[in-house]
C-alpha cells in the first residue's frame, strides 16, 4: 500500500485564461517551474515525469526544454479528465517503489485557442477509431456535452431531480470563483436567474451546466513523506488512491452498459475506501471533477456521500458551498476557475489542507479529489 | 447531402449490422450459448469470448430511455437542423440493450420535427430505416400506439 508514504511537496500553476500568448510547451515548463519553485527542490532532482495521454507535450520536449537530468520514470494515464488523479496516483505508487525519488506531474492545454483542442471535432479520424461513435455520432449525439445530457435527463427522469440541483452546482462554484482572483469567472456574479435564462446548449443543460474553455498549465511535485517533512511547505499525504471502470463501460458514450447511472466512480470508490482509513463521511473538503454540473451529483452518490438517487438533494440547503455540509470545488472548479482536465482540482485540494485556500475550510484535514464520471476514472483522498 | 464524415464507419465486425439497416431489420448480435446480446458490434462475443458472437434479428420494438435536444455549436449539417431530438431506445428483447438514435413522426421524415417537450421517457417505439446513400441506411424511430 502506497498509504501516507508520498507526499505533494509543490504546486504551481500559469494564468488562466484564452488566446494565452505561450505555447503549451512554455506553459507546462513555466507551471513545472513553479511547481519546483514551490516545493524548494532544484530541477536538476527531477528523475519521473507524468502526464495524460492527451498531452501534447512529451516527457522528452518538456526535459529537454527545462534542462532536467536522468528520467529513470514516465508515464501517462489515459481518458481525458479521468486521468488526474490516476496521474498522481502512479506517480506516487513510481515515488514509493524507488523507481524514482522526485516526480512531476503536469497538465497544459490551450482549449480555448480554437477548435482544434476539441477532441470530438475531429470527425474525420474518430470514427474508425472510436467504435462506439460509429453509433452516436450519426444520430447528432456529436460533443461530449451531448453524451452527458443523454445521462442526465435519464437521471432527471428516474430521481425527480430539476435543473435547479444542476443549478445548485453552478451557483456554489461560481460563488467560490467570485472570490478567486486567478479564477477566469472571478468577476462575473451569476444569479439563479441568469442560470435559468441562459441558452441551451444539449437540453437538458444550458451554457452554464458546461466547463470553461481554457488555456493554462498546472503541475505538481511528488517526494517521499519523509523529504517533504524537510522541505518548504507543510507535506499533503495521499493517503489512498484508486482507479476504476466497470462491466461493459464504454467511454463517454456509457449507455451501452448495464446500469448506465452506476458508473466508473463506483469502482474507484470501492477501491479507494478499502484503501482508506479515512472514509467519505471524514472527508472535509471535496474536489469533484465538474466537466458538466451532473457530474457532482452522480459522484456524490458513487464516492458515497448519499445514497444513490439523492445526489441531487444533497445540493440542496447549501451543502456544497462555504459552511456546507461538504464545500465541493472550492477554487470555482472546471465550471468557474479554469477547465484544465481537473488538475486545478488537485492543487486546490494541496491549498485546502496546507491552510492557504482562498476559500479555506475551517481546519480542513482530509480532501478527496476525483476524475470524471462516466469515462475510466481516479480518485485521491489527501490529508495534512 | 449528408456531411460523410459524420457517417458510420462500415467494418468487417459491423457490416451485417449496416446490411441489416439497408434491408429493413434491426440486427444484434448474439452469444450463441447462453443467448444474450450485445450491442455495440464488436469483433468478440463478451458472454462466452472463445465462440464467436451470432446475429440475430430483433423486433425492432422499444421504449424510450432518454432524450436530448442539442443546440449549436454543432458540425455543419446538424447545425442547420438543430434544434433537433436526439434518443435512447432500450430494446424490447432486453431493456439493457440500448440504441441512440432521434424519433421521427414517420419514415424518411426530418430528425428536427418533434419537440423535446413532445418526448416521453417511457414511451413506446418502433424503429424504420432512412436510406442516406448506397452504403448507409439508418436506424430511425417512430412512435406507436
Amino acid at each position: 500500500m502506497i498509504k501516507d508514504r508520498t507526499a505533494i511537496a509543490g504546486i504551481g500553476q500559469t494564468e488562466f485564461g484564452k488566446k494565452l500568448a505561450p505555447s503549451e510547451l512554455q506553459l507546462a515548463c513555466s507551471a513545472v517551474l513553479n511547481a519546483l519553485d514551490d516545493a524548494g527542490i532544484d530541477r536538476s532532482e527531477v528523475d519521473g515525469l507524468a502526464s495524460y495521454t492527451q498531452e501534447s507535450n512529451s516527457e522528452v520536449e518538456l526535459a529537454r526544454n527545462l534542462g532536467l537530468g536522468d528520467i529513470s520514470w514516465f508515464g501517462q494515464v489515459g481518458y481525458g479528465g479521468g486521468a488526474g488523479p490516476g496521474v498522481i496516483g502512479n506517480l506516487a505508487m513510481a515515488v514509493a517503489s524507488g523507481q524514482c525519488s522526485v516526480g512531476v506531474a503536469w497538465r497544459s492545454r490551450k482549449r480555448a485557442s480554437g477548435a482544434v483542442r476539441r477532441p470530438w471535432s475531429k470527425s474525420h479520424s474518430a470514427l474508425t477509431e472510436d467504435i462506439a461513435a460509429n453509433y452516436t455520432r450519426p444520430f447528432g449525439v456529436i460533443r461530449p456535452v451531448d453524451e452527458i445530457a443523454l445521462l442526465t435527463q435519464r437521471y432527471l427522469h428516474e430521481y425527480g431531480a430539476t435543473r435547479d440541483h444542476l443549478a445548485n452546482v453552478a451557483l456554489a462554484q461560481r460563488r467560490y470563483a467570485n472570490n478567486n482572483p486567478a479564477a477566469m469567472m472571478y468577476d462575473k456574479p451569476m444569479s439563479r436567474d441568469d442560470y435559468m435564462a441562459a441558452r441551451w446548449i444539449a437540453r437538458p443543460l444550458c451554457l452554464f451546466d458546461n466547463c470553461l474553455e481554457t488555456d493554462g498549465a498546472l503541475a505538481a511535485v511528488i517526494v517521499s513523506s519523509e523529504r517533504a517533512r524537510d522541505l518548504k511547505q507543510p507535506p499533503v499525504y495521499i493517503h489512498a488512491f484508486a482507479q476504476g471502470f466497470h462491466a461493459q463501460h464504454q467511454t463517454m458514450q456509457n449507455f451501452f452498459c448495464e446500469d448506465p447511472l452506476r458508473g466508473p466512480a463506483w469502482v474507484a470508490a470501492k477501491k479507494l475506501w478499502q484503501q482508506s482509513d479515512i472514509q467519505a463521511s471524514d472527508i472535509d473538503v471535496a474536489q469533484i471533477y465538474d466537466a458538466f454540473t451532473p457530474l457532482i451529483p452522480l459522484s456524490l452518490e458513487g464516492y458515497g456521500f448519499c445514497a444513490r438517487g439523492e445526489g441531487a438533494a444533497f445540493t440542496e440547503g447549501g451543502n456544497l458551498e462555504p459552511g456546507g455540509a461538504l464545500p465541493c470545488n472550492t477554487s470555482g472548479g472546471g465550471l468557474s476557475e479554469a477547465y484544465v482536465h481537473g488538475f486545478n482540482l488537485i492543487t486546490e485540494g494541496v491549498r485546502q489542507l496546507r491552510g492557504s485556500a482562498i476559500n479555506q475550510v475551517d481546519n480542513a484535514q482530509t480532501c478527496l479529489v476525483t476524475g470524471g464520471e462516466g469515462v475510466p476514472t481516479g480518485a485521491l483522498v489527501l490529508r495534512r | 447531402m449528408t456531411e460523410s464524415t459524420l457517417l458510420p464507419h462500415i467494418d468487417e465486425t459491423n457490416a451485417p449490422f449496416w446490411a441489416g439497416c439497408r434491408e429493413g431489420v434491426l440486427r444484434i448480435q448474439q452469444c450463441p450459448q447462453s443467448g444474450r446480446l450485445m450491442f455495440p458490434p464488436r469483433p468478440l462475443n463478451s458472454w462466452e469470448p472463445r465462440t464467436p458472437p451470432v446475429w440475430r434479428e430483433v423486433s425492432g420494438r422499444g421504449h424510450i430511455w432518454s432524450v436530448i435536444e442539442p443546440h449549436p455549436p454543432l458540425m455543419l449539417n446538424f447545425s442547420e437542423l438543430a434544434p433537433y431530438n436526439a434518443i435512447i431506445v432500450a430494446l424490447e428483447e432486453d431493456e439493457t440493450v440500448r440504441l441512440v438514435g432521434n424519433l421521427v413522426p414517420a419514415a424518411g421524415a426530418a430528425i428536427n420535427r418533434i419537440d423535446f417537450d413532445d418526448i416521453a421517457i417511457g414511451a413506446a417505439v418502433q424503429v424504420v430505416f432512412e436510406k442516406i446513400d448506397d452504403d448507409i441506411t439508418l436506424p430511425r424511430w417512430v412512435l406507436t400506439n
